[in-house]
């Protein structure tokens, strides 16, 4: 991953049309889900996977209309219909503790698959791997109640602290060959759910694709290290998250990504940040609050601190920037094994040891702080975050400030509680000596345009 | 160890169970220097499955760490672990940060949950001195090859307790080891099958005592303590009650307080249970030959019990729920969960819905280690067994 030359970006920038991320981001999504509308009528297969460990590749060169209900979940936050659907879950005896996306998907079933994008398909195969635990319980559910064949990935992930595996070492070897095992299995599964022979060589197609997507990715990702940053990584980035799952291997994702990068680059250029006068570059560590992303960025633009990148990011998005690696084409299934088991290491697991990447990313982004986001339903993010931050305020002395509220639980969101304590962690910041002399602006001052 | 052999078995139960209560009183592991000389060091393992053998191969006496019950002061662990976490996790980090497990050497975690699988990641942090891993069992157990990669994983713990101890873990030392844990589990099961046919003769309580003792003192130690129990519970005259018969569900991980099992135990037989079902999962002998790693591996997938948090598309959640009460032909189900437990609270409601559908009794319990009030539950329960024994009359 490198940082481009000016020359690079000014040639990017010549060529890019206008290009506008979020609108464009927006379409593809509905256009996602106009595709699902009456799939199962037509006899299309259909699979439901999660974000974390997917086999989207193989399931793509079959296919299959990919739901994502993690991306159900989150856009019934988004568009604040959340409570009905958790509501009517918890009333069917669904414990307040548990994940609120299982909780809203549960609702979902109950409302006989209507979501407010339309119609969800019922899955003809769900992949659920490992990686959160919660995924194998809710695809549990599926099994349960749809008759679902699942299909649990099992993805080894990083043991320990300071575990090292690199590609074609005898971890990595190990790994690689029990997830190529399973990758055959799940292959013989969805030729008979399909009827189709698989095809090695749209596997290989659909790879290439994913490629470029990642090349784009990670170009995106390494941009924000510029100050000031192009982008929020937790505002923007989730709209650029979210094609990054969706459109996976599809000429429309390379595009999108091709474009974005180009976009950025634009930006990069123009020395445009995402807001005016950037004085505080954060990193977010943790999952978004769907139902009041805005509302928290505006909490924080307002001093002039945004989020120049998230751990989200790399592991929301299955975690290939966080690989070093590419699909090699010449071998698609072998190399798809491979470049699983080091996202599994390096992009996903190593959540449960966060404060080694953080640590790197902090230097790597140049950060002022750490803004943790503790999620009490989702015990993946949420579970070692107390202790990351008092280990990285011990051991790096980098300042953090730590909120909680939930993924789509409005019910968690405690607003003058946040912005009291977002208030403190500025003005603390500023203690330090960093940004002399910031007050918060206006919101809406404070925002580039 | 001196038996503790008497003519009156009533009283050689008695002291036996003594023993085992001793033992577990400490949510710590006994100091290795405590132990037999055979052991060097500690090795503490979180719920569920661990597979001992490799362990007490290499002279590191396995203990199965199962937080810190409710007498356990928490101290530190506020700070450090949210307070929508479940209290085996929680207390289990203030063990972490309290020094009691300092002279543990390896602290093993495995992924039945992301709660469990960040307490690697706690513990690396604190006590950067001990090896803490996160032992990857599979999730799927179904595709060709899962024998194979548990065994490469279990051959990989192996090399790495190695590497950390300094003692070479012979594979013929494990096949011994194998020999040794597969007479303590053939005991265990006759534990639970006297249980399930005559349930008067050792009361819920006594049994648990009895297993759980194995998580403080070394196996073949336990299986003395065992044979012997056996045997007094055998020979014991005692006559049986107007109880109903139940299955209790829920204790795979987290450990229900000893006064809840009393409650459950005042009304109601448990004619089988899920508790420390890690410590008895496999539900047959493992082959002493060959390679260890391969027969255990090819155990843990082939000839296991299940619970919550294994993933298996052979084993419904609902049907083994079913076996479980027809093989111990049990009136009705306690379907108890720990507080904040996903996995639990998930299985908790699909067996509810599904004995509703049946028409088959069944009580929702939940509950923490670290409780201390009962009564409430105890007139649940009361409640609950009279309306067996009245409908079943
Ligand atoms: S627990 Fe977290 S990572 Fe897992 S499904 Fe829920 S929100 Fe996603
Ligand atoms: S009690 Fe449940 S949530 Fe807690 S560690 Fe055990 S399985 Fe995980």
């Amino acid at each position: 991953m490198t940082i481009p030359s000016m020359s690079e970006t000014q040639a990017g920038m010549a060529a890019a049309p206008a290009f506008d991320p979020r609108a464009e981001g927006q379409r593809l999504i509905k256009g996602w889900y106009a595709s699902l509308q009456g799939a199962n009528e037509r006899k299309e297969p259909v699979a439901n996977i999660f974000v974390m460990g997917n086999a989207l590749e193989i399931l793509r060169a079959f296919d299959f209309h990919l739901v994502f209900p993690e991306i159900n979940s989150l856009q019934t936050g988004v568009r604040k219909v959340s409570e009905e659907y958790l509501r009517i879950s918890e009333d069917y005896g669904m414990s307040p503790d548990v994940c609120s996306y299982v909780k809203a998907d549960v609702g979902l079933l109950l409302k006989d698959m209507q979501h407010p994008s339309g119609k969800i398909p019922k899955p003809d195969i769900a992949v659920s791997s490992n990686m959160c635990s919660t995924f194998i319980k809710w695809a549990e559910i599926w099994e349960r109640w749809m008759k679902t064949p699942t299909f649990v990935l099992d993805l080894p992930g990083q043991r320990a602290a300071g575990w090292e595996v690199r590609p074609g070492d005898e971890r990595h070897r190990t790994d690689s060959r029990w997830i190529e095992a399973q990758f055959r299995d799940l292959i013989a599964r969805c030729e008979k759910i399909t009827g189709k022979r698989f095809d090695m060589g749209r596997l290989a197609e659909v790879e290439e694709r994913t490629n470029t997507m990642v090349r784009h990715w990670n170009n995106v990702m390494a941009l924000n290290r510029h100050t000031p940053s192009p982008y929020n990584a937790m505002l923007d980035g989730l709209t650029f998250i979210g094609i990054m799952n969706v459109y996976r291997g599809t000429a429309e994702g390379v595009e999108y990504m091709r474009r974005l990068e180009e976009h950025l680059r634009g930006k990069v250029a123009r020395g445009e940040g995402r807001i005016s006068g950037e004085k505080f570059r954060l990193i977010f560590s943790g999952t978004p609050c769907y139902v009041s992303m805005r509302r928290l960025i505006e909490l924080f633009e307002v001093w002039g601190g945004t989020f120049v990148y998230s751990d989200y990011l790399t592991f929301a998005a299955g975690g290939l920037d966080a690989t070093g690696l590419f699909y090699d084409t010449s071998r698609p299934l072998e190399s798809l094994a491979e470049v699983t088991a080091i996202a599994a290491h390096r992009g996903l697991s190593h959540q449960f040891f966060s404060h080694e990447q953080l640590a790197q990313q902090v230097k790597d982004y140049a950060a002022d702080g750490v803004v943790f986001h503790g999620i009490k339903s989702c015990r993946f993010v949420s579970s070692g975050m107390a202790d990351t931050r008092e280990y990285i305020a011990r051991t790096l002395g980098v300042p953090s400030l730590y909120i909680e509220s939930d993924l789509i639980d409005a019910r968690y969101w405690s607003d003058a509680q946040i912005k009291n304590r977002v208030d403190a962690f500025f003005e603390a910041l500023q203690q330090r000596g960093g940004a002399p002399g910031t007050q918060p602006a206006g919101a809406e001052a404070g925002r580039a345009q | 160890m001196p038996s503790t052999a008497t003519h009156d078995p009533e009283a050689q139960l008695v002291a036996l169970l003594e023993r085992c209560l001793a033992a577990i009183r400490e949510p710590a592991l006994p100091a290795a220097d405590t132990l037999s000389a055979k052991f060097t060091g500690t090795l503490g393992f979180f719920p569920s499955y661990f597979p001992e053998e490799i362990a007490h191969a290499g002279g590191l006496f396995p203990g199965n760490l199962l937080g810190g019950g409710n007498r356990m002061e928490m101290r530190l662990a506020d700070a450090r672990i949210g307070s929508f976490i479940c209290s085996i996790c929680r207390s289990t980090t203030e063990l972490a940060l309290n020094g009691s497990l300092e002279r543990m050497k390896v602290f093993i975690t495995h992924p039945i949950c992301d709660a469990a699988k960040h307490l690697a990641g706690i513990w690396s942090r604190n006590n950067p001195q001990q090896l803490a891993e996160i032992l990857y069992l599979p999730q799927n157990v179904n595709s060709a090859g899962a024998v194979d990669y548990l065994r490469d994983e279990f051959h990989r713990l192996a090399r790495d307790l190695e590497k950390h101890t300094g003692v070479v873990i012979r594979e013929d030392a494990i096949r011994s080891s194998i020999r040794i844990y597969n007479e303590n589990r053939r005991l265990l099961r006759e534990l639970y099958r006297i249980r399930r046919e005559e349930p008067w003769r050792v009361s819920w309580p006594e049994s648990y005592l009895l297993l759980r003792a194995r998580t403080r003192i070394p196996c073949e130690e336990h299986s003395v303590i065992l044979a012997e129990a056996l045997e007094a519970i055998r020979r014991r005259e005692i006559k049986t009650q107007d109880k109903p018969r139940v299955v209790f569900l829920g204790g795979f991980c987290e450990q229900p307080p000893l006064e809840m099992l009393e409650a459950i135990d005042d009304a109601c037989f448990v004619v089988d249970d899920d508790l420390l079902i890690g410590l008895r999962w496999f539900i047959q002998d493992v082959a002493d030959t060959g390679d260890p790693f391969y027969q255990l591996a090819l155990n843990y997938i082939e000839h296991s019990a299940a619970s919550p948090v294994q993933h298996d598309e052979h084993k419904s959640k609902e049907d083994y729920l079913q076996t479980m009460l027809r093989e111990s032909q049990a009136d009705a189900a306690i379907l108890a969960a720990a507080k904040f437990c996903e996995p639990g609270l998930d299985d908790q409601l699909a067996w509810s819905k599904d004995l509703d559908q049946k028409g088959i009794p069944h009580l929702v319990l939940e509950f923490e280690e670290k409780m201390t009030t009962f009564e409430q539950m105890a007139m649940q329960v009361e409640t609950f067994a009279e309306s067996l024994l009245f409908s079943l009359s």
